[in-house]
């Protein structure tokens, strides 16, 4: 954890933060989740929702301390309580990255198919050259993850929320180059297939889909 | 193997329209009232007829999970808690229904909830699921708008509301303890049991923590009857399963597919066979990271079911298979499943905490060959000194990949030993010191 | 009662013990790390794992809880082996800095490495290292040792009510800190060296000082506020390195205050180490006889209504009591032990005293406070006021405040008001929380010195009892009617009756040429600036702090570790003080110094031995020999008018500085910078 301290020449946390309007209707929509007495349980959702805003506002997708503190006052609950939640969770950003957050799975489904590729060419196409950093430019943040949980469409790069699957090298190399000129190429398999459909084509659900599912319409 | 008319995932690639006309036109939302008219201890006995295990990997009956809740009306409300939180390398089956089912899903678990006594279900998706996440939620808003959710949902007399809520980036939280701390607004750290989620879970409230896919066939099974679903596959191993393949194959899928089926059979019909042939085949992971594999010899005749493979001292776990042909290190692939385990453990319990770390550095030093003989045996050991020792099931998840490998494939180990020491100076049995390099080393010869 | 079988033999316990608690109950030792009895279970350090017959892996005794018929066993292979096995991992990354370790000597992990360690490392890998976190000055911190047990988390979160630290990050990353970082702001904080198992959280004052087994020990009795926290001072070569709690689960369970664990330093310095005359207008270093002659000889022809005696808040019974012989001696009534001018209803002791009695909170169902900051006060009896409010959960413990507040007193409160007005509001009922009052079944009220120290105390005091009969909280089963006080010596004090005789001056009239020889015994919290400029002041006390420069006599008495001496609590609880080390110098105990003094002035105070002297105690109130007290010692409050207009007010003393040791001490005067004044807001 490289937090700055006081007298740090390098801050990097603003001294404070506030919820804009869309954040606000998100908040009353998370809160009205849980019961009252329990609105601990939105801390997840909050987190998400300062690292939008700061995504929004900034450009750099993070959580400043400031603003787990403001999560704390909301819910009223400890600010270390939030700090070990957003410290236990991967996909909390405490320090600030990059526009488009790169994300890739090197886990070994997706490393029997080729995320090495994929990873060489994030680095030839980012110039980054380690996991966890920042594009010269700062518009690609490099982050090995885990199991994304789409391993028949391995090797995936997850890039911010949307997910890439069916990667090589060249078309990895193709989307990074897609996104720096602000395209945002359609989310999904790189190659021929419907969602997780075997490529080519789909082997079963071949018949019509009210069929299959056997209920005769209008039934009772 | 299953044919399309018993298959219950009908959209399962998406290729229709997952939205609520989409999933009315395919059946789903089809008087909802009358399977909940049969009432909750109908509802409890049809599900143990049918004969579902649970579906999230421990293989548990999902009909005897709910006879576990409270009967009658107690001074505390009940829960539904869906785990959405697929995470498990080599996993990826609930996400299809989530995004191209989700209908399906919410419908199953008004069932369920009725069942149990709830009025109120969390579904926890995993964050990295963020459109499936966003499917889920229109399909919600769909629901409520249609008046089948909210209060007298989908006219069962029943009040109901669903609510996700969504992970970011913590394996753990598909332990069920876990996942209920991380809804509470709490790390992911899995808490002791006794008590067990029916006593107390979420909230201190009782609460019944169900897989996504074991929630989502409710609806079918109930529509179909519990003999249909039990007349699929074998006994104690009945109906049907979402299946994944993964790696070396030609082509990667999620299919729905009967249990007790070969899996060489599966892995020839959906994956389109082993890369390079069957006979290309070193060894298959059968149901995500944490079971242990298979070398070829025994993937010839296994059936994929919960008992055939738990014959074989591995697991079904959740189905999806990991594919590895010939040209695969498999020292490394698991290398890999330590790094994970090690990236994922919670830190809260001592054996897990040190020992995935520990297993890991070892592991990768196995990779290269850098170790001694025996310290495979020590490995060995330490997987066994984690094992049964921990809070959860994640300290024992960590040391059965590692337990496999050996199991299987220590030739390979040891061989990648000696090539290590002979290319460092050494004889292939003398010792190497750590970090000698081949320059530096008294080459004899 | 559940009938389990430990190793095979039978034994009874309660329905919902842990299986370690059975185990204990049948004499088994159940090595643990993150097991406290006083916190939550965590069950993560997976040390006090024990078989279960008949569960397929070793349960964790430390929370699961047992069944009848259940049979565990506590010393089998699998049982050993498993012990083992997390020793090792628990020592994989620990460093091997145990010479260096100021937790060595008193180190469970140590301790239990004997039993279950191996004599060698398996590990070859790189070991972690953890950076350290400055919590302040009083922890030290040597992260790389720490076994992430969390019982420092816990005891942050649910003791001392003030969480600031947490376990963050997780895996093997997964450290104990503040995350931001900042002093640990807790008045208990010593305490998290204690529960810590390890040598992560060390004593920083106490750093390299003294090893644990070369320590004498000594019991003895706090003094650093009113709550008689049973301590054990640590002695080397002459001198208390260390000052720990005992158990005591009536009075502080095993916890102490932060000031009292560390201004043990304060001891070391400014002390009054030898007797002092000023002669003209200039101090001189004299003996003890010419001392005595000295004052001797500014008392004659002092008529005795001229004479008046102090005590300040840390002395003992026994020096009280030959102070106030020797006053009567001299035919003095002016002797007072209320420096803070407070004002109690002495015609009752259950009306001066903490009457419902520290363990009173656990029972109590609502709780009122008048004028009192527990958290300041009083911290241990603080953590069992929340102790009361966590364990009776949501809304169960309704607490009601009138004055001001820290900003977090560590429990959730309904501000009632400001100053005494409040009480009409509640008498009358106009008040809401007057309801919740009537509804307990056992209320208590707690009436503190921001109240009684005020010149409408008696009316104060008048309402509050009022309020008390009327809301039921004194009775004949239950008395929640309790005062809390502030300073080690009061109760001891009234209890002796220390306090002005007939026609006798108090404390504010000896003042300001009230009396022409003025005798302070270690009292220096009263306005000493407004003692007369022709009063003659003899101090007789132990640090050179403000009275003490105003004296012309200073007669050098013994802090509380350096005299066997008896206190009284706030409950009006009499508890005894071993002493520990001698006193510097030619300083003596204070009872023998005005013993001595006696024969000077030719009234020998007829007691030589400290038996004697308690003897004479018990004469004046038997409670000194555990009979029963005196039922009061003085008059009732006497009632007046409440000034309505001034509310109650903010204690601007910093809770490290509250008297003359804790003012020496270089460790509490860094607390007093770190922390700043105290920060009180007001309760509405």
């Amino acid at each position: 954890m490289n937090l700055p301290v006081p007298g740090n020449p390098d801050k990097v946390q603003p001294d404070s933060f506030a919820f804009d309007a869309t954040s606000e209707v998100e908040i009353a929509k998370a809160l009205a989740r849980y019961p009252a007495e329990r609105k601990a349980s939105a801390v997840m959702p909050m987190l998400y929702i300062v690292q939008d805003q700061m995504g929004r506002l900034t450009g750099s997708a993070w959580i400043p301390v400031v603003a787990m503190d403001e999560i704390a006052r909301r819910l009223e609950i400890a600010p270390i309580r939030v700090y070990e939640v957003a410290s236990f969770y991967f996909m909390y950003n405490r320090n600030p990255i990059g526009t488009y957050h790169l994300q890739v799975c090197t886990t070994t489904s997706c490393w029997l198919r080729g995320s090495d590729d994929v990873v060489a060419a994030c680095k030839k196409a980012t110039g980054i050259s380690n996991f966890g950093e920042t594009s010269a430019d700062g518009k690609f943040t490099l982050t090995e993850v885990e199991c994304l949980g789409a391993c028949s469409n391995a090797p995936i790069l997850q890039v911010d929320n949307d997910f890439y699957e069916d990667l090589d090298g060249p078309r990895t190399e193709a989307l990074i180059e897609a996104l720096r000129r602000g395209e945002r190429p359609e989310p999904g398999p790189t190659i021929d297939r419907c969602g997780s459909a075997p490529e080519g084509g789909r082997r079963t659900l071949l018949e019509d889909a009210v069929a299959v599912a056997g209920i005769p319409q209008g039934q009772g | 193997m299953l044919s399309d008319k018993d298959r219950i995932f009908t959209n399962l690639y998406g290729q229709n329209d997952w939205k609520l006309a989409g999933a009315r036109s395919r059946g789903d939302w089809d008087n909802t009232a009358a399977i909940l008219a049969k009432g909750r201890e109908a509802i409890i006995t049809d599900m143990k007829a049918s004969g579902l295990r649970g579906r999230g990997g421990a293989g548990f009956s999902t009909g005897m999970k709910w006879s576990f809740m409270p009967k009658g009306d107690g001074p505390l409300p009940h829960y539904l808690v869906i785990n959405g939180d697929e995470s498990e390398p080599g996993t990826c089956k609930d996400r299809e229904i989530l995004r191209n089912d989700p209908h399906k899903l919410i419908e199953s678990a008004l069932i369920a909830a009725f069942a149990i006594g709830a009025h109120v279900a969390y579904i926890y998706i995993r964050g990295e699921f963020y459109n499936e996440a966003r499917h889920l939620q229109y399909a919600i808003d769909e629901a409520y708008a249609a008046g089948l959710l909210g209060p007298n949902a989908a006219g069962t007399g029943w009040d109901f509301d669903f609510y996700i809520h969504r992970g970011a980036g913590a394996y753990i939280c598909g332990e069920e303890t876990a996942l209920i701390e991380s809804i509470e607004g709490k790390k992911g750290q899995p808490r002791m049991k006794p008590p067990f989620p029916a006593g107390a879970g979420l909230y201190g409230c009782p609460s019944t923590v169900n897989n996504v896919e074991s929630i989502a066939v409710t609806s079918t099974i109930m529509r179909r009857g519990a003999s249909w679903f039990a007349g699929l596959g074998r006994p104690n191993n009945a109906g049907t399963k979402l299946m994944a393949i993964s790696g070396h194959v030609n082509t990667p899928c999620v299919f729905e597919e009967e249990l007790g089926v070969s899996m060489k059979e599966i892995i020839e019909k959906h994956g389109g066979g082993v890369r390079g042939g069957w006979d290309n085949l070193l060894a298959v992971i059968p149901g995500g990271c944490s079971v242990p594999l298979l070398p070829k010899s025994i993937c010839e005749t296994v059936l994929m079911d919960y008992d055939s493979l738990r014959a074989e001292r591995t697991a079904l776990g959740t189905a999806c298979m990991i594919v590895m042909d010939k040209s695969t290190d498999i020292i490394k692939a698991i290398a890999r499943f330590s790094q994970f385990f090690k990236h994922e453990s919670c830190g809260q319990c001592t054996p897990c905490r040190e020992g995935t770390g520990w297993m890991m550095r070892v592991m990768n030093r196995m990779v290269e060959g850098r170790a001694e003989i025996e310290e495979i045996d020590m490995l060995e050991q330490v997987t066994r000194q984690v094992e049964g020792h921990t809070i959860c099931a994640l300290g024992d998840a960590a040391a059965w990949p590692i337990q496999g490998l050996i199991r299987h494939f220590r030739p390979e180990m040891e061989q990648r030993i000696r090539e290590y020491k002979m290319r460092h100076g050494g004889t292939g049995l003398v010792q190497v010191p750590q970090g000698a390099l081949v320059s530096d080393s008294i080459a004899a010869e | 009662m559940v009938k389990v079988f430990i190793d095979g033999a039978p034994i009874e316990v309660p329905a919902g013990s842990s299986a370690l608690q059975a185990c204990e109950a049948a004499g088994k030792e159940i090595p643990r790390f993150c097991y406290h009895e006083r916190l939550s279970v965590a069950g993560n350090c997976r040390m006090c794992l024990v078989e279960v017959v008949n569960a397929p892996k070793p349960v964790a005794s430390c929370g699961f809880p047992v069944g009848e018929g259940m049979q565990i066993l506590t010393d089998t292979e699998k049982v050993r082996r498993a012990r083992r096995a997390v020793m090792e991992f628990l020592l994989i990354n620990h460093p091997l800095d145990c010479p260096i370790c100021d937790q060595g000597g008193e180190c469970d992990l140590q301790d239990q490495a004997y039993g279950y360690g191996s004599g060698v490392s398996r590990y070859e890998e790189e070991k972690r290292a953890v950076t350290d976190k400055n919590l302040g000055p009083l922890v030290k911190t040597v992260m790389t040792r720490c076994i992430q047990c969390t019982r420092c988390v816990r005891f942050c979160t649910e003791i001392a009510g003030t969480p600031e630290l947490g376990a963050v990050s997780r895996g093997e990353n997964l450290e104990i800190t503040t995350y931001v970082e900042k002093a640990l702001t807790s008045e208990l904080s010593g305490n998290l060296i204690d529960i810590c198992p390890v040598g992560a959280l060390t004593s920083k004052p106490g750093a390299f000082q003294a090893r644990p087994w070369e320590l004498k020990k000594t019991d003895a009795i706090d003094v650093m506020d009113a709550v008689g926290t049973n301590i054990v001072m640590q002695v080397r070569g002459g001198e208390v390195k260390r000052i720990v709690p005992r158990v005591n689960d009536e009075v502080n369970e095993e916890w102490l205050s932060d000031k009292g664990r560390f201004s043990v330093d304060g001891l070391k310095h400014r002390r009054l180490d030898r007797p002092w005359v000023r002669v003209h207008g200039k101090r001189q270093a004299v003996s003890w006889q010419d001392a005595f002659v000295a004052v001797a000889k500014r008392l004659e022809g002092v008529a005795g209504d001229r004479i008046g005696a102090i005590a300040g808040d840390l002395c003992d019974a026994e020096s009280m009591t030959a102070l106030r012989d020797l006053m009567s001696a001299l035919g003095s009534e002016n002797i007072d032990c209320r420096q803070d001018g407070a004002i109690y209803d002495l015609s009752d002791r259950a009306r001066y005293t903490f009457a419902s009695g520290i363990v009173g909170i656990e029972d109590a169902d609502a709780l009122l406070i008048v004028g009192a900051v527990p958290r300041h006060d009083a911290p241990v009896l603080n953590a069992r006021i929340r102790k009361r409010y966590l364990a009776a959960g949501r809304g169960g413990f309704p607490i009601g405040v009138i004055g001001a507040q820290p900003s977090d007193p560590t429990w959730g409160y309904e501000a009632v008001g400001d100053g005494p007005a409040a009480l009409n509001g509640l008498l009358d009922g106009s008040n809401p929380f007057a309801a919740v009052l009537k509804a307990a079944k056992k209320p208590m009220i707690i009436l503190g010195h921001g109240a009684l120290t005020r010149k409408d105390a008696s009316a104060i005091q008048s309402s509050v009892w009022k309020l008390a009969e009327e809301v039921g909280a004194v009775g004949p089963d239950w008395n929640g009617f309790n005062i809390l006080h502030t300073a080690a010596s009061r109760v001891a004090g009234l209890d002796l009756g220390f306090l002005p005789g007939k026609g006798g001056r108090s404390v504010a009239g000896m003042l300001k040429g009230g009396v022409e020889v003025l005798w302070l015994l270690g009292a220096d919290e009263f306005p000493v600036g407004e003692i007369g400029p022709d009063t003659f002041v003899i101090y007789q006390g132990h640090h050179g702090d403000a009275a003490a420069a105003r004296a012309d006599v200073i007669l050098p008495g013994a802090a509380y570790t350096e005299k066997s001496g008896t206190w009284v609590n706030t409950e009006g609880r009499v508890q005894q003080s071993f002493q520990a080390v001698f006193p510097p110098g030619e300083a003596r105990e204070d009872w023998r110094i005005l013993r001595a003094f006696s024969d000077v002035v030719g009234y020998r105070l007829p007691y030589d031995t400290i038996e004697s002297l308690r003897a004479r105690m018990a004469s004046i109130n038997p409670v000194f020999a555990g009979g029963v007290a005196l039922a009061g010692t003085g008059q009732a409050a006497q009632g007046g008018e409440i000034d309505g207009a001034e509310p109650f007010r903010v204690p601007v003393q910093s809770y490290y500085l509250t008297n003359p040791i804790s003012r020496a001490s270089e460790t509490m005067a860094e607390c007093a910078r770190v922390y700043g004044p105290v920060a009180a807001i007001a309760a509405e």
